[in-house]
């Protein structure tokens, strides 16, 4: 590597490889969030930190966003001792962007242990964004109060447990809730009331409407052993079967990955606060902690770029280092 | 119910000091305040005093039992206990966990990393329990 002493270790006081300036550059770098672009009804995304040039035409589209997630604000492990300082430079990230997006998904896990002060600190970063945010909840939202102060503060105008939808530029949003009520052993779960409003939400529609759907827990079985999947999402899917364009956006899993299937898009996004490791390939799905040497290439970004019509499996990794 | 929690200080401070005196140095960072009245000598000793009879009570009635919550799951995952025994977990991963019966006997609270919940357990059967944020956590308790 030929830059590689742009990055050799300046401090290293516990001796493991890694120093806190050059992890918070490679947090930066990858933990960033993702830049939407909808483009005759179809989602393009891109990593933060590898837009296209805005003049191009891969940039261009009727509308766009970025979804950031898993700020996880409260955290202070070594995986991520400053998850503020990640979650400010996505900010500055989603700041300096040469397209500007109209507004911001937060896809949850807001919090680590929805603590108040916890929530203040991811709302006042976001601030400076001067964007509107939407929010759904993640796990860590939710404890011990099934998410009544999450509601109070992001889904003063939603249903249930905080599902909402909403439209712009002829595109339909859907927040989905599938965190709450999680059963021994099971999935996440979106639950019967949930899903009958989702039927009522989307009937009116017509079928060129383009779908973007937004949620916590992967509406696609990721690798349910870890839990990474939602119990019934194929219900929910079902009621979205007769959309032309149809994307899901998720976070959770602390990875960028997509997947075709058929007319839906499934993307997840890179967490803003720590890696985990990519399916089955560690013994839990606890946060990642790599030598600083290999942190890049386990950090790699995912740069995604989804064309209507290639029905497979679609992940364009782009490492580091 | 029968039933009841709890969560005695005695116990949960015998837990920290007899983990001090088994784990070495980087454990008892986790505890702060053993550590810091240490300050070299023998590390639990001036403040374990009480705590330390207490184990050692514990110990002879064999009515305390440990379980680990480490690596998104919990160790040993299945326990089998007489009436009147305290289990007690202890969250080691760097990720929140709770501990929650599936029939509502007893519901921790978040239990971040190094925090402790204890039950005791007075009726026999069977207890099978899960972490209500990552639920494919499971455990047993069996108490016969």
């Amino acid at each position: 590597m030929s830059d590689s002493k742009k990055d050799e270790l300046l401090y290293d006081h516990n001796h493991d490889g890694i120093n806190r300036r050059g992890f918070l550059k490679c947090m930066a770098w990858a933990g960033t969030g993702t830049l939407c672009v909808m483009q005759g009804g179809v989602l393009k995304s891109f990593a933060l930190n590898r837009l296209p040039d805005p003049k191009s035409a891969a940039a261009a589209g009727e509308l766009s966003f970025v979804q950031i997630s898993d700020s996880h604000m409260g955290f202070n492990k070594p995986a991520n001792p400053d998850v503020a300082a990640t979650l400010q430079a996505a900010v500055d990230k989603i700041k300096g962007s040469p397209v500007a997006p109209e507004f911001l998904l937060h896809t949850g896990d807001v919090s680590h242990l929805s603590r108040p002060d916890e929530f203040d600190a991811v709302d006042q970063i976001l601030k400076s964004t001067g964007k509107e945010t939407f929010f759904v909840p993640g796990e860590h939202d939710v404890l011990e109060d099934d998410g009544k102060q999450f509601l109070e503060r992001y889904g003063k105008s939603s249903q249930g447990s905080g599902w909402y939808s909403f439209d712009k530029k002829g595109v339909h949003f859907v927040g989905l809730v599938n965190v709450m009520n999680l059963k021994a052993g099971g999935l996440g779960t979106l639950g019967r009331d949930q899903l009958e409003w989702l039927e009522r939400d989307v009937k009116h529609l017509k079928a060129s409407t383009p779908i973007v759907v937004f949620a916590h827990i992967p509406l696609w079985t990721v690798y349910p052993e870890w839990g990474w999947g939602t119990e019934d999402s194929a219900q929910a899917l079902g009621y979205l079967k007769k959309f032309g364009s149809v994307s899901v956006l998720n976070g959770h899993i602390h990875q960028t990955m997509q997947k075709v299937e058929g007319n839906v898009t499934f993307h997840t996004a890179a967490s803003t606060a720590f890696p985990q490791p990519a399916p089955g390939q560690a013994p839990s799905p606890g946060p990642m902690k790599v030598p600083a040497e290999q942190l890049r290439s386990y950090l790699g970004i995912t740069s995604v770029n989804y064309v209507r019509g290639q029905h497979a499996l679609a992940i364009v990794d782009s490492k580091l280092g | 119910m029968s039933i009841g929690v709890r969560i005695g200080i005695a116990v949960l401070a015998t837990v920290s000091c007899a983990l001090t005196a088994t784990t070495g140095v980087d454990e008892v960072l986790a505890f702060g305040a053993p550590a810091r009245t240490a300050a070299g000598e023998s590390i639990a000793e001036p403040a374990a005093q009480a705590p330390t009879q207490a184990a050692q009570t514990a110990a002879q009635t064999g009515n305390v039992v440990e379980v680990k919550v480490d690596n998104f799951s919990f160790s040993p995952q299945t326990i089998t206990i007489k009436p009147g025994t305290t289990v007690i977990w202890t969250n080691r991963d760097d990720i929140p966990h709770t501990v929650v019966s599936d029939d509502k006997v007893f519901k921790s609270k978040v239990l971040d990393t190094d925090e402790k919940f204890s039950f005791t357990f007075d009726k026999a059967g069977s207890f099978p329990y899960f972490c209500s944020v990552h639920p494919k956590m499971t455990g047993k308790v069996i108490v016969q």
